[in-house]
């Protein structure tokens, strides 16, 4: 076996964003998140990101506004650290080591260097009861600080971040467990808690989900299993505290928050519709219905003007406060499945797999960021547990990318199998799937394969379904069957092919479109697509056939399959015999559309192992062991968009397309060599993106026609002041002064050129003497005014409001001069 | 935030005929106009040069229309009796036509008083025409001869007495002076030669001739008679060439599209029927209020002017071509409507500031009351009368709509007995249909559930669930039955299929199911174009 040092294996984007609550900066120009084992800076209006703030080494598990200052934040982690960064220019100020996992973090003003941490109990062995801890912050100058002075504040709490949170200004902390709420008074160092029972008589669960404080009233509010709300109050007292309930949400309350005047009362939940109450008006509330899928986290940015919803889909939506969406961060979006596979769609070379529910994602693998979402199904999402959805089992690319077939299925306990076939045409004016056709019940069972004819010099484009009703057929695009003018071409079934009743399991055109291969069961079937004859049928007894592929190329007469019972064979096409064959388990095979190659991920002992090899040679080209654990079942080879030029023999078979592959939890994995990495690496650094506005093409294009539309109005005077900011003030004094009272231009001239021609060298010291000559300038301007009020205001408030004076001695007493005559002749000429 | 996805509703292939080009082409007519004659017209005749008036022979007048004109431009009222067979010469000066009286008259189209009468014949005389030399005149009579005149001394030249019954269609030859054929009540045609003395070809079509038609190259001769329209292979001795059974009364007139690629009858069961000239299928159909007399058409197909029996003449005329768009366009417009687009389609000037209005998504009223979860509402609304009956797509599209959502029951649950009878009576109208009947047999199962407790307390709804069960047992027996026909088709297809050898390693055969029966004998998926 080949040594690969340098090829590695990675994770690559599609990280998740909505793990805990984002935070809103005091200036809502930033949001973070934290993001696996670091925390992204999000600008709010660009949806960019701008940073990541990279150090932990464990999963992020909260975000925190510095109190006492705002451009500083916390994070903690699961790797017993808590770090405070400046989160503008990304850099990490301090680390603090706590010792043991942190689960979440909270902190008020009113507490100065403290902040609450939640960790597991250290006294207790088991692991899953929790402790809120006060860390009393040390103030060193180091970079690393132990923090070691910890004292429990309460015990057996939850370790979901939003069962704990600060009320009024820190007066007290509250914090739910299960059924019981605990509210700690700081002052009192007593706590009260009020328990629940567990069911109603209704059958509601009244477990509680999340805590939420009025920032200015002392009401604390509970957001429940079975919906409902309960608003908190005097609860200072054992015995006397009260509670209402507000009752709107169908299925669990799982966030819930107060706006920062403490006017609304902010919650969302499965039915991924933000609530907004009006505290003390309960009855009136404002809808912000049908945000995607279920809202997890609600937070509110300080000042009030932004809220933002994490929602279960691994999308962060910022809403205005008049309660409209105005920016949506998408990752990529991870179900507990891919049930379509992955593919690279040919024209924007994204990745394409199905995301939302009813929705295909297209993500763009080199910019890491999701495209769009295309609706497939289309039909409107019903927010319910419990309810069978559509879901999109299959899709499939033709080769130029001009054609999609998707295929929808809905399952219900019952009933009959509904399952439609839709294909869509790309729309070069929307650049976009448009719908052609539907068809509905294309077969009567399940869907296992679909494959388009990859031939890029065929007329017709050609689709093969393969169904376990043990059928399959084949579409064509038909020439629009009626007169009709608006009906273009539609697709219709052209053949239906079937071998003893067997049921087929997945299909596979060769390379030139000349061959279709259908595996039913043990029998591969070799069909010509062009007369619908049946060529000729290999089997290798006694398993069926589980993945089948055409090699490409030169290896095109070879057709591979793996089989149950752990064999990879090799067929000749030419010869209609068995070429090789080989016992390994393999539970994916694939091959790359640009080289021979074949990649074949093998399960073996609970790891995947990679094989990457080409059909026609017995030597595997590359082979990694123990890529990751578990079973490997969606990969994809993705073309690059530029070549590399890789060398090496282990590592050419990444210089076309890249293997991108799903581990079985649902981590997006790539292989990359050590030469990429570094070019990434610099290519990273270079790019800095504004905070404020993305530097879009379009950005560039409207920001020169801008800059050009400032200078134009304006004359060479304000042009020219923009490279030369020292000659502000003589510029001003120039501009101020009305015309009238202006001495001819060609007087002004000569000064005006000189004052641009200020070198640098006149530097520090000089500005003494200005401002000395300023204080005398000033009384001058004072007996001047007492004959000339009218015209002396401006000018005094631009000569006293001078920051960097840095005219020269010489040039301002010639202004002088110029003010001095001017003013002289001008009352002269009044009394005439 | 995503707007409120509609109700998708499927659109299912129509079941009614298909637009073929044809149908576009015979349906371009307008309304058609309608004059009231003096009695049933038996014939119209259009003059070969412009302007193309047309004679319309009614009772004992002949009246001669413009292309346009309502009113008649000309009458010839110099009858005695019922006037038969008005037609034109081909320079359009002269006009001949019999009478019930046995005298034949031709007129100058300018003129009123006849210019010459042809007297020789004992009976009405139903059929005349001008020969291609423009000379002659050809007669056919009920004293079952017909004649040949000279035109410019009113001679008789010649004598045919061979039909043996009266003589009612004849045509004269457009290519050659002496040839004319006639048709008789004796269920012949025979073909005449001026410069013989005796009929050269007979035909026999077995009814009573009513009328006869030559093609323009006159190399095929169509004839009606009975029910049955025939065409003749003339160049081939009168050989038969199809038989055409498409009416189910007398045809009565025949009459060929301008560009001879149509062929119309028309007849006593009120229909016009259009057919292809090369298969001789029918490709359109035209329905009028009474049975049929007479018929032409206009050249260039510009009208179809028909004649019937209640003496009303019905003239169609063409759409021009701007006519035809802008009708469809129009259709939607109410009087309303101009409010509602007021300002809608104002171009912006160059200087204007555009205030941009969020588009408002227009729902139906069942998808408002499913984006409020109003389920019973909405399948009420789903309900309605008129979109029961007219549009079935629709409330099956929302009943599926609310399976989806898993509240069917919730919706279908409570209803009165009037509801519960309205929800029967759709489904025992739309449960066997093949396109419908996976979503409405959930929805029945669950009817019987629901209302399973209060059956027998009402004799509406015990009556419908009766007829609901006697239906599905119908539908049993039939599904039965073509399995059986699918049963017996398959085994002949099996056993006239050639055993095929194909190279293989192993020892099974092939067996490819056809697409084709399966697609005659059970549910097809329904595919359909661009939603």
């Amino acid at each position: 076996m080949v040594e690969h040092g340098d090829i590695r294996v990675v994770h690559r984007g599609g990280s998740k964003i909505n793990f805990r609550e984002p935070v809103i900066t005091h200036d809502s120009r930033y949001l973070l998140c934290a993001s696996g084992e670091c925390v992204k800076v999000f600008s709010t209006s660009t949806e960019e990101c701008i940073h990541d703030l990279r150090g932990h080494t464990g999963l992020v598990t909260g975000v925190l506004l510095k109190p006492s200052n705002h451009l500083q934040v916390y994070s903690c982690s699961a790797d017993g650290t808590v770090r405070l960064w400046d989160y503008t220019d990304g850099i990490l100020i301090k680390t603090y080591v706590i010792g043991c996992p942190v689960y979440s973090i909270c902190a008020s003003a009113n507490h100065e260097g403290v902040i609450f941490i939640v960790t597991p109990m250290l006294s207790d062995k088991r692991s899953d009861l929790f402790q809120l801890v006060a860390v009393d912050l040390p103030q060193s100058g180091d970079q690393l600080v132990e923090a070691r002075e910890l004292s429990a504040v309460l015990s057996d709490v939850s370790s979901n971040p939003a069962a704990i949170v600060f009320g009024r200004g820190g007066e007290y902390i509250a914090s739910a467990n299960g059924l019981h709420l605990e509210v700690y008074f700081f002052k009192k160092q007593k706590s009260y808690r009020f328990s629940l029972k567990e069911d109603n008589k209704k059958g509601g669960k009244n477990t509680v989900t999340c805590v939420a404080c009025h920032p200015k009233d002392d009401c604390i509010a509970t957001g429940h299993e079975d919906g409902k709300i309960r608003l908190w109050r005097n609860f200072n007292h054992k015995k006397e505290y009260t509670y209402s309930t507000l009752h709107w949400h169908h299925s669990a309350v799982s966030s819930l928050c107060f706006t920062p005047e403490g006017t609304n009362l902010l919650s969302g939940g499965m039915e991924s519709v933000l609530v907004q109450w009006r505290y003390n008006q309960e009855s009136e509330r404002d809808f912000l219905p049908r945000l995607g899928s279920a809202i997890t986290h609600i937070t509110v940015s300080p000042d009030g003007a932004l809220f933002c919803t994490s929602h279960s889909d691994n999308k962060i939506t910022i809403i205005q406060s008049c309660v409209k969406v105005s920016a949506v961060i998408q990752g990529l979006v991870k179900g507990e499945s891919v049930r379509t596979d992955m593919m690279v769609d040919p024209r924007s070379k994204s990745l394409v797999l199905n995301g939302k529910p009813g929705h295909l994602q297209f993500y763009s693998l080199p910019r890491d960021k999701l495209l769009y979402n295309l609706d497939i199904v289309q039909q409107e999402y019903i927010h319910e547990s419990g309810l069978e959805q559509f879901e999109v089992v299959k899709a499939a690319f033709d080769a130029s990318g001009s054609w999609l077939a998707t295929v929808e299925e809905r399952k219900q306990k019952d009933a009959e199998l509904e399952l439609n076939l839709k294909l869509w045409a790309f729309d070069e004016q929307t650049q976009s799937f448009v719908l052609n056709t539907t068809i509905s019940a294309p077969h009567e069972a399940r869907i296992t394969a679909m494959c388009f004819c990859h031939a890029t010099d065929s007329q017709t484009t050609m689709l093969v379904s393969t169904s376990k009703d043990g059928h399959f057929k084949a579409w064509q695009l038909g020439a629009p069957a009626h007169t009709e003018a608006d009906e273009g071409p539609s697709w219709s079934c052209d053949f239906v092919g079937a071998y003893h009743g067997l049921v087929p399991e997945c299909c596979c055109f060769s390379a030139d479109g000349s061959l279709l291969a259908v595996s039913f069961q043990e029998v591969v079937t070799v069909w010509s697509p062009a007369s619908w004859e049946l060529l000729t049928t290999l089997s290798q007894p006694p398993k069926a056939v589980r993945d089948l592929c055409f090699g490409r190329l030169s290896c095109s007469k070879y057709l591979l399959g793996t089989t149950a019972n752990n064999l990879l064979c090799c067929w000749n096409l030419l010869t209609c015999s068995l070429e090789w064959s080989t016992s390994m388990d393999i539970s994916l095979l694939l091959a790359d559309p640009l080289t021979e190659n074949m990649a074949a991920f093998c399960c073996q002992a609970g790891s995947t192992d990679l094989f990457v090899f080409k059909p026609s040679e017995p030597r595997p080209v590359f082979s990694q062991k123990a890529v990751c654990s578990g079973k490997v079942t969606r990969a994809v080879f993705a073309p690059r968009e530029e070549m590399l030029e890789s060398c090496e023999e282990s590592s050419q078979w990444l210089n076309h397309s890249q293997l991108y592959f799903l581990t079985p939890y649902m981590d997006l994995m790539t292989f990359t060599t050590k030469a990429e990495e570094d070019r990434l690496m610099a290519s990273s650094k270079q790019l800095v993106i504004d905070d404020s506005v993305a530097m879009t093409p379009f950005y560039l294009l409207l920001g020169k026609h801008r800059q050009q539309e400032d200078a134009d109005p304006l004359s060479g005077l304000s042009a020219e002041r923009r490279p030369l900011p020292q000659c502000s003030v003589a510029i001003k004094e120039l501009l101020q002064t009305p015309a009238h009272v202006l001495p001819s231009t060609s007087f002004l001239c000569s000064m005006f050129v000189q004052s641009l021609l200020i070198s640098v060298t006149n530097g520090r010291e000089e500005t003494k003497h200005v401002e000395e000559e300023m204080e005398s300038e000033k009384e001058e301007e004072d007996s001047e005014g007492e004959m000339e009020s009218s015209t002396q205001r401006p000018e005094q408030a631009s000569l006293g409001g001078q920051a960097a004076p840095a005219l020269t001695k010489a040039q301002l007493r010639e202004l002088k001069r110029v003010k001095k005559l001017d003013h002289s002749w001008f009352p002269g000429l009044l009394h005439s | 935030m995503a707007s409120f996805k509609p109700t998708k509703v499927q659109v299912y292939p129509k079941l009614g005929e298909k637009v073929t080009q044809d149908t576009l082409y015979w349906k371009n007519y307008k309304a058609p106009v309608q004059i009231k004659e003096f009695g049933a017209i038996t014939n119209i005749d259009f003059s070969p040069v412009a302007p193309h008036n047309f004679a319309v022979t009614a009772f004992t007048r002949i009246h001669i229309y413009g292309p346009f004109s309502q009113e008649p431009v000309k009458t010839f009222t110099r009858f005695k009796d019922t006037a038969y067979c008005g037609r034109f010469r081909s320079d359009g000066q002269l006009l001949v036509a019999g009478c019930e009286d046995s005298v034949v008259r031709l007129f100058d189209v300018s003129g009123k008083v006849a210019l010459r009468m042809f007297k020789g014949h004992t009976k009405a005389v139903h059929i005349t025409d001008f020969t291609s030399d423009r000379y002659q005149i050809l007669t056919g009579s009920d004293d079952y001869t017909c004649r040949l005149w000279d035109i410019p001394n009113a001679t008789e030249l010649n004598t045919y007495q061979e039909h043996t019954d009266y003589i009612r269609c004849g045509v004269t030859s457009k290519l050659n002076r002496d040839l004319f054929i006639t048709g008789s009540y004796d269920h012949t045609l025979k073909l005449f030669d001026a410069r013989a003395d005796k009929s050269v070809m007979t035909m026999d079509h077995g009814q009573p001739v009513e009328s006869l038609l030559l093609y323009p190259s006159e190399g095929l001769l169509v004839s009606a008679g009975g029910r049955h329209v025939k065409v003749w292979d003339l160049l081939k001795g009168g050989q038969p060439l199809v038989s055409l059974k498409n009416h189910h009364k007398t045809v009565t007139c025949l009459c060929l599209s301008s560009s001879g690629h149509r062929l119309l009858s028309a007849s006593l069961d009120r229909h016009v029927k259009v057919y292809n000239t090369t298969n001789y299928k029918v490709v359109h159909n035209f329905d009028y209020a009474a049975s049929i007399l007479s018929l032409a058409l206009a050249p260039d197909d510009e009208s179809i002017v028909v004649g019937m029996t209640n003496s009303i003449l019905s003239i169609k005329h063409r759409k021009s071509l701007d006519e035809s768009k802008e009708i469809s366009g129009q259709q939607r417009r109410q009087p309303s409507y101009r409010v509602f687009v007021k300002g809608k389609n104002y171009v912006p000037k160059q200087d204007d500031y555009l205030v941009s209005k969020p588009v408002k998504q227009h729902l139906a009223k069942y998808d408002k009351q499913l984006k409020k979860f109003n389920v019973s509402k909405a399948l009420d609304t789903a309900l309605e009368t008129w979109t029961r009956l007219r549009k079935p797509e629709i409330t099956v599209a929302v009943i599926k709509e609310l399976d989806r959502r898993g509240t069917l029951k919730n919706a279908l649950a409570g209803r009165d007995e009037q509801g519960l009878a309205r929800l029967l009576n759709f489904l025992i109208g739309n449960v066997v249909d093949p396109r419908f009947a996976p979503v409405l047999v959930t929805a029945a199962e669950m009817i019987l559930d629901i209302y399973q407790s209060v059956i027998g307390q009402s004799s509406v709804v015990d009556r419908q669930l009766l007829r609901l069960q006697e239906l599905l047992e119908r539908e049993i027996d039939y599904q039965q039955d073509l399995l059986e026909v699918l049963g017996m088709l398959d085994t002949m297809f099996a056993s006239s299929l050639p055993r095929k050898e194909v190279p293989s390693l192993d020892f099974f055969n092939v067996s490819v199911s056809y697409d084709i029966i399966d697609s005659l004998l059970t549910c097809q998926p329904w595919s359909n174009g661009k939603m």
